[in-house]
């Protein structure tokens, strides 16, 4: 079953309605950029389509009853119901309960239609990637059969264009929400329970997702970056993320590296190839290729990760990062080693 | 039925061997509260208790206003530091709070308790001292829970408080126990309220009233009050559970020993969704009592009226699970939920149907009461459209938990519920006060009200639509939500001017409004055929009902039946269907026992939030409280049949 393209979608092509056309974004159900994102637009624009007409009916109808002024009262008089008019206005109700129950039918049955087709876009599946929300950050596999060619990375989904995926959806503490307007809506993440959700990409980009369910102090900053790249590109972002992490190149980064082995930061961080592999926080092990730090709270860029090793609860209150205390001295060599990590 | 000769004064009756000045005196003294401080604490008289029913969530409507001014000025421009995530956090969860428990639910209820025995045509409410407990039970709820937050131990997990993020694992400490045992205060008040209202309007009735002349108002109440009654305990038992999880280490949420997050989500909703018709029936009660005056007929299709009341009320708890399309649904449990949802659009359509053609038959007066309820239909249908296309699943998935579901359900709890409540401010405050609110500074109010409530929401949708989620307490300035933000935020400021101009408004009428007289609006309902303010007695004598609008119905003056006793609160008991007069039945006297009782109740749900022991010791003292209450009374009069064989 096949859909025509929506008639907002692609840049260029947005509808000539203003208001909406400055709503594309990298977060915006505006600009859907996938096969069930187009879907559930196609149905919001039937319902808003339905709604609108009947909005302007209601609005009009009391504009003509408060206009009317058609029978004179006395001060304190009272207008008898006449028997004629009431059965024409219980007609009027007959028409327009008619008319309320036709259009929910076809709302029921667009909804249901589109519901179908969302349905026929799931259940096949070229690539698997299992998200798992943490407060208040997300963990993000690929899983493979065989464990080595699996790979570990957080708070980023890549996506190949046009293929589809499953999400696996599970909860590690409370209840989260993945939502990525862009190319669907939204699923829970409920400790106790495998959700998934289906997603198709049908244009290349780089869009946001934030989690929807509340969920804490940081529900705020629980953001993703999801890039969908061609199918190649997307094969060679694997290669590259099933690299260990390079070994440190000069001194300063064997430097930086022996800090970061011998601080608390190994207590919860991993970095495949080095002797941290914990993975209570996110991994690290290509954390310089990476778009943003904190869980979309900030740009990656080595000035921001400074600032967040050195206090990360000023940036993210609450969150579960402790102060580790590094000196400024180390901190230059902490952070260079770490943006060594592409 | 006339007094009999030689008899003692307890036994004197109203009728034409009484004179009408000795009558209303001996009413006055039988009925009256007494002076000062101690009348105040013990008075069982529902004017009184409605009064300050009203005025309680009011302040408390205040509260959660300055609750959401706060929000917004965090949220007017992105990255912004005003407040923190923890005092957000609290100042969403309060607001929710707030609003739904301590302001909407109990000021309709309030409303009710002042009106609907006026309406009826009797004396008091049913179980007089019951409703003094329910206002001082919701009284020392909502100061706990105001006096938690104050001392940073408010709520903090939102209105709906999920587990597990509320459980005892990710919410130590004490702010989430307050909040359900608020839960469990209000409820208790409400459920009071809602049998007192089904017993009032069951029997009190004046004769004459059956059920087919009961006014609409009324009937919103009597719908409204059994959805409290099959509501409440849904949310009473998830919110016992709760706080069993976290003081006594049940597990009914824990997946990790076989409890279930997803149960809290469904007891909860099955209350919640409800709770959002709980509100709104009253409002549309007000409504039709509005239009019937300012259109200058009675409302059109009153039997489409109240079938559509009741089908609202069974549809509403149909509905509970598209709060939940996202928790991952089997689809022929949400398919179900989106027809029915959307169901409910018919009974909705219908009663706007009918009060648009109630105004287009008849000559709307256009004063601030009808103009709150012209700013009611403009509103209130575009958000229960917005609640249509929430109802399609895939449409719901983009859009839950979204701004757009912020904008949408402000849409409806404002303009479905608030603007039909301020309509109704102006509407009966001359039968409360005697004086009349005044009309210019009511226009600046609905004006400022209606443009600013429209800044301030619409944007939402866009909002919600641009990807911006709930319950944040800061944005990314590179998303573009910060203009919009910002619009919402200048809207919020035109709400909170428009509010303030009412409470100055109330504040000069109450000193120098214009006075009123019984019936300012020339309305057709029964309480306005008392003196505004009524006596403590209501009617001197109670009113015979020959029809839907009684003064309407009669040019002359309305009929009347005699026979209660003066010297002794009797009231009249009716039967149900016709209202024909059955039993003269004592009304109880100003009382301390339901104060002293709402105090042990107290100490009792606060002694709980610390250690599960407070449910011994604290039967103890409630156990004296209800002794006091129901320690039998001498009683001089029995009750007796009203027909003497």
């Amino acid at each position: 079953m096949r859909w025509p393209p929506a008639p907002w979608g692609r840049k260029g092509r947005v509808l000539p309605i203003l208001v909406l056309a400055a709503c594309s974004g990298p977060q915006s159900m505006l600009d859907p950029a996938g096969g069930q994102a187009a879907r559930i637009g196609v149905m919001g624009w039937i319902l808003l389509a339905g709604c609108a007409f009947v909005y302007a009916v209601v609005l009009l109808w009391l504009l003509w009853a408060l206009a009317r002024r058609h029978r004179w009262v006395e001060p304190g008089g009272v207008l008898p119901p006449q028997a004629g008019v009431e059965r024409r206005l219980t007609n009027g109700l007959v028409a327009w309960v008619v008319g309320t129950v036709l259009i929910l039918f076809a709302f029921v049955a667009a909804s249901y239609a589109v519901d179908k087709s969302l349905t026929h876009l799931a259940n096949r599946e070229e690539v698997v990637v299992e998200v798992e929300g943490k407060q208040w950050w997300w963990t993000v596999r690929y899983p493979d059969d065989d464990p080595s060619r699996s790979i570990t990375t957080a708070n980023e989904i890549h996506l190949p264009v046009g293929v589809p995926v499953r999400v696996k959806l599970k909860a590690a503490d409370v209840i989260h929400s993945l939502w990525i307007p862009n190319l669907h809506g939204k699923m829970d993440l409920i400790p106790g329970r495998d959700n998934e959700l289906f997603l198709t990409a049908d244009r290349e980009g780089i869009f946001r997702g934030q989690c929807a369910e509340f969920c804490g102090l940081q529900h705020a900053h629980m953001a993703l970056d999801v890039i969908v790249h061609s199918r190649a590109a997307f094969d060679a972002w694997k290669e590259a993320q099933l690299a260990p992490a390079p070994a440190p190149a000069d001194e300063a980064l064997a430097r930086g590296q022996a800090l970061f082995l011998t601080s608390a930061c190994t207590m919860c961080h991993g970095i495949r190839g080095t002797p941290a592999s914990a993975s209570v926080a996110p991994d690290l092990t290509h954390l310089a290729s990476r778009r943003s730090i904190a869980a979309g709270a900030l740009p990656y860029n080595r000035g921001n990760l400074a600032g967040w090793i050195a206090d990360p609860q000023r940036i993210k209150p609450g969150n579960h990062m402790p102060l580790v205390g590094v000196p400024p001295s180390d901190l230059q060599a902490l952070v260079a080693y770490l943006d060594s990590l592409k | 039925m006339g007094p009999r000769d030689g008899v003692s004064s307890s036994e004197l009756r109203d009728g034409p061997s009484l004179g009408e000045e000795d009558t209303m005196r001996r009413l006055e003294r039988t009925w009256g509260t007494p002076p000062g401080l101690w009348g105040w604490l013990t008075t069982v008289d529902h004017k009184r208790i409605g009064r300050r029913y009203i005025a309680t969530g009011f302040v408390f409507f205040l509260v959660g206003g300055v609750l959401a001014l706060l929000m917004r000025l965090q949220l007017a421009q992105p990255e912004n530091t005003l407040v923190g995530p923890d005092r957000y956090n609290q100042l969403f969860s309060m607001h929710g709070t707030t609003m739904m428990f301590l302001f909407a639910v109990p000021i309709m209820e309030a409303m009710a308790v002042y009106l609907v025995p006026l309406m009826v045509g009797t004396r008091n409410i049913a179980f007089p001292r019951l409703n003094a407990f329910s206002y001082w039970v919701y009284l020392f709820g909502g100061v706990m829970i105001v006096v938690a937050f104050l001392m940073n131990t408010g709520p903090e997990t939102g209105w709906f408080s999920y587990v597990p993020l509320a459980g005892p694992e990710y919410s130590p400490g004490k702010r989430t126990d307050f909040w359900a045992q608020m839960i469990t205060f209000t409820e208790v008040a409400a459920l009071a309220v809602a049998v007192e209202i089904i017993v009032t309007v069951f029997k009190m009735r004046a004769p004459g009233m059956g059920l087919n002349r009961v006014p609409l108002f009324v009937w919103s109440m009597l719908v409204t009050s059994f959805m409290v009654i099959f509501a409440m305990p849904a949310v009473m038992l998830a919110s016992s559970f709760l706080i069993m999880d976290r003081l006594v280490s049940t597990q009914f949420f824990n997946p990790a020993e076989g409890g279930d997050p997803l149960l809290w989500q469904h007891l909860f909703w099955f209350f919640g969704h409800p709770e959002v018709y709980i509100i709104f029936l009253p409002a549309l009660g007000m409504v039709s009592s509005i239009v019937a005056a300012m259109a200058r007929r009675p409302v059109f299709g009153h039997v489409p009226m109240v079938l559509a009341l009741v089908a609202t009320a069974f549809l509403g708890f149909g509905l509970w699970v598209h709060h939940m399309f996202a928790t991952g649904l089997p689809h022929l449990a949400s398919g179900y939920f989106t027809a029915a949802s959307m169901m409910i659009a018919i009974p909705s359509g219908i009663q706007i149907f009918c009060w648009i053609a109630t105004l287009w038959d008849g000559r709307p007066q256009w004063t601030v009461p009808l103009l709150f309820v012209v700013g009611f239909v403009v509103i209130f249908v575009l958000g229960g459209l917005t609640g249509v296309m929430q109802a399609s699943v895939p449409f719901d998935l983009q859009v839950h938990d979204s701004y757009f579901v912020v904008a949408h359900f402000h849409y409806v709890l404002i303009g479905g519920a608030v603007f039909p409540l301020f309509g109704a401010f102006y509407f009966w405050f001359p039968k409360i006060t005697g004086r009349m609110l005044g009309e210019r500074l009511g226009r600046w109010n609905f004006w400022l009200f209606f443009i600013g409530f429209n800044v301030a929401f619409f944007p939402m949708h866009l909002l919600g639509m641009m990807g911006m989620p709930r319950r944040v307490y800061t944005y990314p300035a590179e998303l573009g939500w910060a203009d919009l933000n910002l619009t919402a935020t200048l809207g919020a400021l035109l709400v909170a001017a428009s509010v303030a101009l009412f409470l100055v408004n109330v504040l000069v009428s109450l000193r120098a409004g214009r006075i009123a007289g019984p019936n300012p609006w020339n309305a057709g309902t029964l309480e306005w055929a008392t003196a505004s303010p009524p006596p403590s007695y209501n009617f001197a004598h109670i009113p015979v009902v020959e029809g839907l609008e009684p003064l309407w119905d009669k040019a002359g003056p309305l009929g009347m039946v005699h026979g209660l006793r003066v010297e002794e609160r009797e009231v009249l008991l009716t039967t149900v269907l016709d209202a024909h007069p059955d039993l003269r039945e004592p009304s109880p006297r100003s009382t301390i026992w339901p104060l002293l009782s709402a105090l042990a109740v107290t100490v009792l749900f606060i002694g709980s939030i610390f250690t599960p022991w407070a449910l011994v010791w604290g039967a103890v003292p409630l156990a004296v409280g209800l002794v006091g209450w129901f320690w039998p009374k001498r009683r001089h009069v029995p009750p007796e049949p009203v027909v003497e064989s």
